[in-house]
């Protein structure tokens, strides 16, 4: 069984972000950069699907520039056979549909029975991707995936998402794009071999071209990146445990009119 | 091109509409004078939840009913929607942020070949066009986007737009267009109900009581849960003490969990990681108790208690009880 799983390169969570000269993306100068962590799940279930099958490919793919190759290369030392970077400057402004056709197209030329994403990636929280890409395959899609199991022919995959008050279990016939949540699983960390096996493993280039793309504008774009209006300061209240609940009680309902 | 405003319903699978249709039927109403419209694909409304809708400001109601649209599946509501924007042409299609339309929204605007803004938090009319506002990078920096073309696809984050007074008594103006619901090859199989906690859904609560380490074990949790059920608030964790163990992770709230935006979120025993921000900090009013006074979570606290919490705790649920006559 082939199983592609998109990855993503983001800034690490803990990292300071600045918006840029041209008021429209982040300044990357000193950032560092991590595998998006929902998708570090997704990379998780499809090794063990592979261990638990006994047999099977796991491919990551990813969109970016250059750095976005030692993202790809932590995959393979994770475990992944093989990676696709799609580096292409034509992708610089993508928005979540154009990222999408890309990925489709990889897809098609790859032909996997399986599709695991993170749930989001934590740089611009879209999670719109996963979706995307099946309706343009017409594959089905299920969201915030808790647990999985394949039936042994490899032909249905059951799946547990989470919704509002609960777990759903889907049955669904392969292919299919799964859309990972935390608690799926608990990613493994690359060993020493398989850091040193991962440099031996082939990570192809594709560019719009060789996925038959034409160039296209993206349909949403960034008209400006901002930083959080400061919020006012804060109140300390002082005093005797109950004198400051009862204060803080008090300003809850007369000042914030918040109770 | 039409004009109307469409606002995806979210429902509760028993014929009513959620409570956030309020707010985004009214910002879908503010944007476009009154042209905001309830797209309703269900399996059965009841009619006092058509009546809602209208009190909400739905000014018409497309009512796409059949048994073949519950349980949710993308691939059966994306080419009903997707039909009825092609014969309508809605100017733009907005709903709430929820399990379902995260997905549905953006296979539809994919369907759709226009853009899709996922968890806005600021709608804006500039000229012609609709320019979003979206938190980013864990909340750290808000992106203001636009669209190509329309029809502009959004969600919006809940609690976050303003609900508009119901106009009780407005009577629903309801079309039953024809449609057919394609084949879906999902399944459902089963569905796993949560234990009920009897407190509000956390994503959904207008005031959460949240822990952290500070709490020092699983079994510390009670004095939240009665804090919280003397002020009906939903009760939350902060990861560190969901990666104890101590919490499920559905409890979780910050970039790897939840995201909420109640009118008051009350933080104990939380330091304020970046991570956990990300998932508050548009929360109206933030209270913090924390016993280090350095701790990141008092920068965008709007009132805090500097203080042991196993003592802070029961004395705020008594003040609470006098405010509340309980």
């Amino acid at each position: 069984m082939k199983i592609l799983v998109p990855i993503k390169q983001v800034p690490d969570t803990a990292t300071q972000v600045k918006v840029g000269g041209d008021q429209r993306a982040i300044e990357t100068a000193g950032i560092t950069w991590i595998i998006s962590p929902y998708d570090e799940f997704a990379v998780e279930e499809a090794l063990r699907i592979k261990e638990k099958r006994g047999q099977g490919e796991v491919v990551t793919v990813s969109l970016g520039p250059d750095r976005v190759k030692e993202a790809l290369r932590s995959s393979l030392a994770m475990g992944a056979d093989r990676a696709i970077h799609v580096n292409d400057p034509a992708f610089a402004e993508a928005d979540t549909l154009l990222t999408a056709r890309a990925l489709a197209a990889v897809f098609t030329q790859e032909a996997p029975q399986l599709a695991i994403f993170g749930r989001q990636a934590i740089d611009d929280d879209m999670g719109a991707v996963p979706a995307q890409v099946a309706e343009l395959l017409g594959w089905p899609s299920l969201y915030w995936i808790m647990e999985e199991a394949i039936d042994a022919g490899g032909k249905t995959i059951r799946a547990g998402r989470q919704v509002e008050g609960g777990l759903e279990v889907f049955e669904a016939p392969l292919p299919c794009v799964l859309a990972a949540q935390k608690g799926l699983n608990e990613p493994r960390y690359p060993t020493l071999k398989g850091i040193m096996g991962a440099r031996k493993k082939e990570i192809k280039d594709l560019k719009a071209g060789d996925l038959g793309l034409a160039p296209a504008p993206p349909q949403l774009s960034v008209v400006r990146l901002e930083a959080l209006p400061p919020r006012s300061p804060g109140r300390i209240i002082g005093g005797e445990v109950k004198d400051a609940a009862r204060e803080l009680v008090r300003a809850l309902r007369e000042e914030a009119k918040a109770i | 091109m039409g004009t109307a405003f469409w606002c995806i319903v979210e429902d509760d699978r028993k014929g009513q509409p959620k409570k956030v249709m309020a707010e985004v039927l009214t910002e879908a109403g503010r944007l476009s004078g009154g042209q905001a419209e309830a797209v309703w694909l269900t399996d059965k409304a009841a009619p006092d939840g058509l009546e809602r809708l209208a009190e909400w400001g739905a000014s018409k109601i497309w009512l796409l009913e059949s048994p073949a649209l519950a349980p949710y599946r993308g691939e059966a509501w994306v080419p009903v929607a997707a039909a009825l924007v092609s014969a309508r042409a809605p100017k733009a299609i907005l709903g709430p942020v929820t399990s379902r339309q995260r997905e549905f929204l953006a296979r539809l605007a994919a369907r759709l070949g226009v853009g899709f803004a996922a968890d806005t938090v600021g709608l804006e009319l500039d000229g012609d066009t609709l320019v979003a506002t979206r938190p980013v990078y864990a909340g750290k920096l808000l992106s203001k986007v636009t669209w190509a073309k329309t029809p502009w696809v959004a969600s919006l984050r809940p609690n976050v737009f303003k609900a508009g007074d119901p106009q009780p008594g407005r009577a629903p103006v309801v079309e039953r267009p024809s449609f057919t619901v394609p084949d879906a090859t999902l399944t459902l199989v089963e569905r796993r109900e949560e234990v009920s906690t009897g407190l509000p859904e956390l994503t959904e609560a207008d005031l959460v009581v949240s822990g952290g380490r500070g709490l020092k074990g699983p079994e510390n949790f009670v004095i939240l849960e009665s804090l919280a059920s003397v002020v009906g608030a939903a009760v939350g964790a902060s990861r560190a003490a969901v990666d104890a163990g101590w919490r499920p992770h559905r409890f979780q709230i910050g970039q790897t969990g939840r995201t909420i935006s109640p009118k008051l979120y009350l933080g104990f025993g939380i330091s304020g990681a970046i991570q956990h921000l990300a998932g508050m900090r548009t929360s109206k009013v933030i209270v913090a108790v924390n016993k280090d006074p350095e701790a990141p979570i008092f920068k965008i606290a709007d009132y805090g208690i500097v203080g042991d919490l196993f003592e802070v705790v029961p004395a705020l649920t008594e003040e609470f009880k006098k405010l509340l006559g309980k």
